[in-house]
């Protein structure tokens, strides 16, 4: 290759570091948790300062007005042929996210969890490794391939410390992804056989010349890959295998599976606003549509939902639904031409509620927690869920089980206060009341949507009104379901508070911080998005950016290799 | 050869969903072994169908790049029923945990009747 390009190899470490260090734990007996444990914080810790050098590099280059993206070729074999790693603002912001996430589940697994099962820390690092190279692979079989490696690592996670009711709902879980992946596997074929590239930029730059056939089948392409990656973001009717997986699973499984979703709108996002926008010619916003009702359906679904059911782990399956189908909607808007504005509030809205929602799994269970404080190490029993009046057992109608606790029956742990300020301020959060950053995001998405319609079109179309409803319903819809459990469950009872350890405590402080720390900064971070999303909704920046190295390499003797340009042979 | 080929993907594809949709996992993990087959078979057919083309080439380069099959929906196919077979064989082991659990071989955990 041409000396004058050095790849910056950083570039592959947020999918190395993990990938390594899980692969390192496997040499020590699984007895050594807390070797484990560190080795696992430090590779995060890695990660983190990995991800931060990406995003000032993905930052740096906007800045000095030069292309937004970074390639790095595995291999170094030339662009359309061999497979890139692609940075850009979103990949960078989604890595950092994932390394974010990771810490407090990692924090909280130690409290116990991570014992009840083999090999908790290399599966959790080889789930990092596979979302990692999600968000910043190029190519889209490679793509595929970073999807399984997650999904595999998921499957373990969610059916980690086993129970008939993970196993019942890893069954399902497993069968419905096997079966997208194998949508996934269509998708790409046929992506292939019409454009005769992988490459996410090439696809981009090919489709615009397709033939009306070939177009045909390009779309039938596109709805595959959709109902793929719509299973894994948990898009409205495909969804319904998300609730009973993240409530069976183990919390700190379900917190760092919150970021699983989010991998899949980011493919819809990248893909549809790189390959389906506006330059597509004719197949600009193909599908953009079904992104906008499905997700506002979505939406309606998840309201409904937390509402509807009474565990607390399944709210937050439907809170991460409803999470995903607000970001769904916004970017089938971006993709129908409403602007940066509501897709840059949009992605600040996903930062702070994935977070939320990772949040919420790692409190759920300390807070529907029923075991009186004798259990030292609390998590390890996996108690079958009592019926109501197990429940009520303490309370003065049934005075008879409280009479060898010695504490007075309203005693009240520091602990557990704490935990029912991060449970208010978490649901604030997810409701999108003012202090938290899910007011920002919801108003900036709203504000986005209106001004530029307005000052565009001079109205806003009947869509967005919906979108706009939707919003606020599905607000209102979580406040009421969390607020009735919270007063259930923190003010009406009486008796003694469930031991919560302080490792379980500091995790969902971590995220709390975060998401304040989101608050504070919320010009920082928006005006970050809000580039995000321009550089997004001009895809040529990043097609050329990525073909344009690919041109270099064009001298050499490799040809394109489009099987449609190939003389097709004749048959027998 | 284009139509026998449809014709083998379609009914693999046709007969995994049929079964995908049953009740009992035995038949889930067939049917989704039989999707597979369509869809590497299907993958394959998107290189378009040569008959007696070499799939790599010779040392020392390209020759006549016309001269070969594509090369790249075989490897895309390798890949492909490597991950199947893996994920298969994890699918495998749940649904006989979740039969030795649960006692039954339903898809749900439970008999309907029950």
């Amino acid at each position: 290759m041409s000396p004058d390009t050095v790849p910056n190899h950083m570039l592959i470490a947020p999918i190395l570091i993990p990938m390594v260090a899980g692969a390192l734990m496997l040499f020590y007996n699984d007895r050594n948790r807390q070797t484990k444990l560190v080795m696992g914080l430090v590779a995060v810790g890695l990660m983190f300062l990995s991800s931060t050098e990406l995003m000032t590099d993905a930052k740096s280059l906007t800045d000095q007005g030069e292309t937004v993206v970074q390639l790095y070729r595995l291999g170094d074999w030339p662009v359309p042929v061999g497979i890139v790693l692609v940075l850009d603002r979103l990949s960078a912001m989604m890595v950092m996210l994932t390394a974010l996430l990771a810490a407090p589940s990692l924090i909280y697994a130690a409290a116990g969890w991570h014992g009840k099962g083999q090999h908790y820390h290399s599966m959790f690092q080889f789930l990092l490794a596979g979302v990692n190279g999600a968000f910043l692979t190029g190519d889209l079989f490679n793509l595929f391939v970073f999807f399984e490696v997650m999904l595999a690592a998921s499957y373990g996670l969610m059916l980690h410390g086993s129970g008939p009711d993970r196993i019942k709902a890893g069954l399902q879980y497993i069968a419905v992804n096997l079966a997208a992946s194998l949508f996934f596997l269509i998708g790409v074929a046929l992506v292939y056989g019409t454009t005769g590239s992988l490459n996410m930029a090439d696809i981009g730059r090919e489709i615009a010349t397709l033939d009306d056939a070939q177009r045909l089948l390009f779309h039938a392409a596109a709805a595959f890959l959709g109902v793929a990656f719509l299973v894994k973001a948990a898009a409205w009717p495909l969804c319904f295998w998300l609730p009973p997986t993240y409530g069976a699973a183990s919390p700190p499984a379900a917190a760092i599976m919150a970021i699983m979703t989010k991998v899949g709108v980011y493919v819809i996002l990248r893909l549809s606003l790189l390959i389906l926008g506006p330059g597509a010619g004719e197949s600009a916003g193909f599908g953009a549509p079904v992104l906008m009702i499905g997700g506002v359906l979505t939406m309606g679904f998840g309201m409904i939902g937390i509402m509807g059911t009474p565990d607390l782990a399944r709210k937050g399956g439907y809170l991460a639904i409803i999470s995903s189908g607000t970001v769904l909607t916004a970017v089938g808007f971006a993709q129908a031409g409403s602007g940066a504005e509501l897709l840059g509030g949009a992605l600040y809205y996903l930062i702070g509620s994935t977070a939320a929602v990772s949040a919420f799994f790692l409190i759920a269970e300390p807070v529907s927690r029923d075991d009186e404080g004798e259990d030292d190490d609390a998590p390890a029993e996996e108690e079958p869920s009592k019926g109501d009046a197990q429940m009520w057992a303490w309370t003065p109608m049934g005075l008879d089980t409280v009479e060898d606790t010695p504490d007075p029956a309203s005693a009240r742990t520091v602990s557990w206060l704490t935990m029912a300020i991060c449970f208010s301020l978490i649901a604030a959060m997810l409701a999108g009341l003012p202090p938290m950053p899910g007011f920002i995001g919801k108003f900036a998405m709203l504000r986005g949507a209106f001004q530029e319609n307005i000052s565009i079109a001079g109205h806003v179309p009947a869509m967005l009104w919906v979108f706009s409803a939707m919003l606020i319903l599905c607000g209102l819809g979580s406040l009421i379901a969390l607020i009735r459990f919270g007063i259930r469950r923190f003010w009406a009872e009486q008796g003694p508070s469930p031991r919560i350890l302080a490792l379980e405590i500091a995790p969902v402080l971590m995220l709390l911080g975060m998401l304040l720390l989101l608050t504070i900064r919320a010009d920082a971070v928006l005006g970050y998005t809000r580039a995000t999303a321009t550089a997004l909704l001009d895809p040529s920046i990043y097609r050329e950016t990525v073909l344009h190295q690919a041109q270099r390499v064009d001298a050499a003797p490799v040809q394109n290799l489009a099987p449609d340009e190939m003389p097709v042979e004749e048959q027998q | 050869m284009e139509l026998i080929l449809a014709i083998a993907i379609g009914i693999l594809t046709g007969s995994g969903v049929w079964l995908l949709l049953r009740p009992r996992s035995y038949q889930v993990i067939v049917g989704l072994c039989l999707l597979a087959y369509g869809v590497n078979l299907f993958i394959f057919a998107m290189g378009r169908l040569y008959v007696g083309a070499a799939p790599i080439m010779p040392k020392g380069g390209f020759v006549d790049p016309t001269a070969y099959a594509d090369p790249l929906p075989q490897a895309l196919v390798l890949t492909a029923i490597v991950i199947s077979f893996a994920t298969t064989a994890l699918f495998l082991v749940v649904m006989i945990a979740s039969r030795g659990i649960t006692g039954t071989d339903h898809v749900d955990g439970k008999e309907r009747s029950q």
